[in-house]
């Protein structure tokens, strides 16, 4: 599904220029739940950002769904970038449209009719739950209503993949629970490839079946999720899972000591 | 009250009203025109274009830097070409509008720089246009604000006519300064100064009106 091959991209700043990623080689199959993890600064947005191309890689190639994304013209990367719906940690909703119209933004977009356009949106609404809430202004919904539009936003074009860049990170335990609930159930009814961007081994444990660590801009683990728990390479991975080795010792002390908790 | 000042306010009024109209029209055609290719050109917009924007960016800067009455005395030769005069309330509208066209282009540049760049990745991301962009997602977020930085620029034109009363431009600045100052008339001085105050007030509270109407239906519970 998703093909990167020696992708590199350096930030040009005053003080010169700043490699962020570096020969970033990934693969992730199609209907995967794809996690990257790493710590703030890894450069995990920026990778993520490059698969649709807010972000211009330096070099290397993108291949997705058989697309070389890093090598669309302007108008076929308006095209692709139809087909890979996009969450954001800020939701990113439009205060000057309804819920509805939000919704139904990226179907105007590709130039769909007034009709279908309805019948989609509505049906969208359905799935995230929000059909009572149409008519009303991003402004009154909770963090997590709000999550559910722009997923809803992202998803009612029926992209081949959904880009998640710490979707959850805004919410509360509770509602970020509700949510990767919803992008577990999406998963399975649309099989949808997912790639997903956390800095939490919650998210990462809960609904991810792969994943690659990322570690100052290079990939330095990927394997499946039990790997990374049962086995951590990587610095990163361990300073990651430490804590749970941590209880994992103490209550193998306590046992033997035949004390309880 | 006699009749002689009612027919001279009802005049002047008249000839600022017109003047106010015409080239708030032409400036804000100007000022939106210029105001969004800075936002969209500028390094990291939705269309860089680092020389075009550098380009008009100095141009607003040069013709803002001029004091107003210079500003008019340069453009009279471009009145005279337009339409044909350098007098009255039609070849003031020419200086009006270009003179505070940059003005406007810089409120309207700041109003749009106020939405989020989340909101504009979002629209990128599902494959908008720039075109677009502009039009679906820039301006209709920014609306209040517009409309908030357009009231200031109207009530900036006004004033402006005031002073352009002062060269010959007709309306209530000239009425002040040629009643009022040249010839001591008190009456005509203290009215138009109440009416200009008269007027100010209500392009605010219209603006004002507008803009609240817009935020309180989309921030408002229910
Ligand atoms: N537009 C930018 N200009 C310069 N540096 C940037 C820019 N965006 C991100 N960076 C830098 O790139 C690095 C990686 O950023 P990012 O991809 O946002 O990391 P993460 O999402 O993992 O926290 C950071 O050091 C950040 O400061
Ligand atoms: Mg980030």
């Amino acid at each position: 599904m998703i093909h990167i091959q020696h992708l590199n991209k350096s930030y040009k700043t005053a003080a010169g220029s700043i490699p962020v990623l570096q020969d970033i080689n990934l693969h992730i199959s199609k209907g995967d739940i794809f996690g990257i993890i790493g710590f703030s600064g890894a450069g995990k947005s920026t990778l993520i950002r490059c698969l649709n191309r807010l972000e211009e890689p330096d070099s290397g190639t993108i291949r997705i769904a058989g697309k070389v994304i890093t090598e669309l013209e302007e108008k076929e990367l308006r095209q692709a970038r139809q087909k890979i719906g996009m969450i954001f940690q800020q939701f990113n909703l439009l205060d000057a449209k309804t819920v509805y119209q939000n919704v139904a933004f990226p179907l105007e977009v590709a130039g769909y009719r007034k009709a279908f356009i309805r019948e989609q949106v509505r049906a969208m609404l359905d799935l995230v739950q929000l059909s009572d809430k149409e008519d009303v202004y991003p402004f009154q919904l909770s963090g997590g209503q709000k999550q559910r539009v722009g997923i809803a936003r992202a998803l009612v074009n029926q992209p081949d993949l959904l880009l998640s860049d710490e979707a959850t990170s805004a919410l509360d335990p509770q509602t970020t629970y509700s949510i990767l609930e919803l992008l577990k159930e999406i998963n399975r009814q649309l099989k949808l490839t997912i790639v997903l961007i956390t800095h939490e081994l919650d998210v990462l444990q809960h609904v991810c079946n792969n994943m690659a660590v990322l570690e100052k801009g290079r990939i330095v683990e990927t394997g499946s999720v039990d790997k990374f728990f049962l086995y951590p390479q990587s610095d990163t991975a361990k300073r990651f899972v430490h804590i749970i080795d941590h209880y994992r010792e103490k209550r193998n002390v306590w046992e033997g000591a035949g004390a309880g908790i | 009250m006699n009749d002689d000042l009612i027919d001279l306010l009802w005049k002047g009024l008249l000839e600022t009203l017109y003047m106010v109209f015409w080239s708030s029209l032409f400036a804000l055609v100007m000022g939106i025109i210029l105001g969004v290719t800075l936002v969209v050109t500028e390094k990291g917009g939705i269309y860089p274009a680092p020389a075009v924007n550098k380009a008009i960016g100095t141009i607003i800067n040069g013709v803002r830097s001029l004091p107003l009455i210079i500003l008019i005395v340069l453009l009279l030769p471009l009145s005279r070409l337009i339409v044909g005069t350098t007098l009255g309330p039609t070849a003031a509208i020419v200086s009006l509008s270009i003179g505070a066209a940059p003005f406007l282009s810089r409120i309207i540049e700041n109003s749009l720089k106020e939405v989020s760049a989340g909101k504009i990745e979002a629209a990128i991301s599902v494959g908008a246009t720039p075109f677009t962009i502009i039009f679906r997602v820039l301006i209709p977020e920014a609306l209040p604000a517009l409309v908030r930085g357009i009231t200031i620029g109207i009530i900036g034109i006004m004033e402006f006519s005031a002073v352009a009363g002062a060269i010959g431009a007709g309306g209530l600045g000239s009425l002040a300064i040629r009643f009022g100052y040249q010839r001591f008339r008190e009456d005509v001085l203290i009215s138009t100064v109440i009416l200009i105050i008269l007027l100010v007030q209500i392009f605010q509270w219209s603006g004002d009106s507008i803009a609240k109407s817009i935020v309180k239906k989309r921030y408002k519970f229910e």
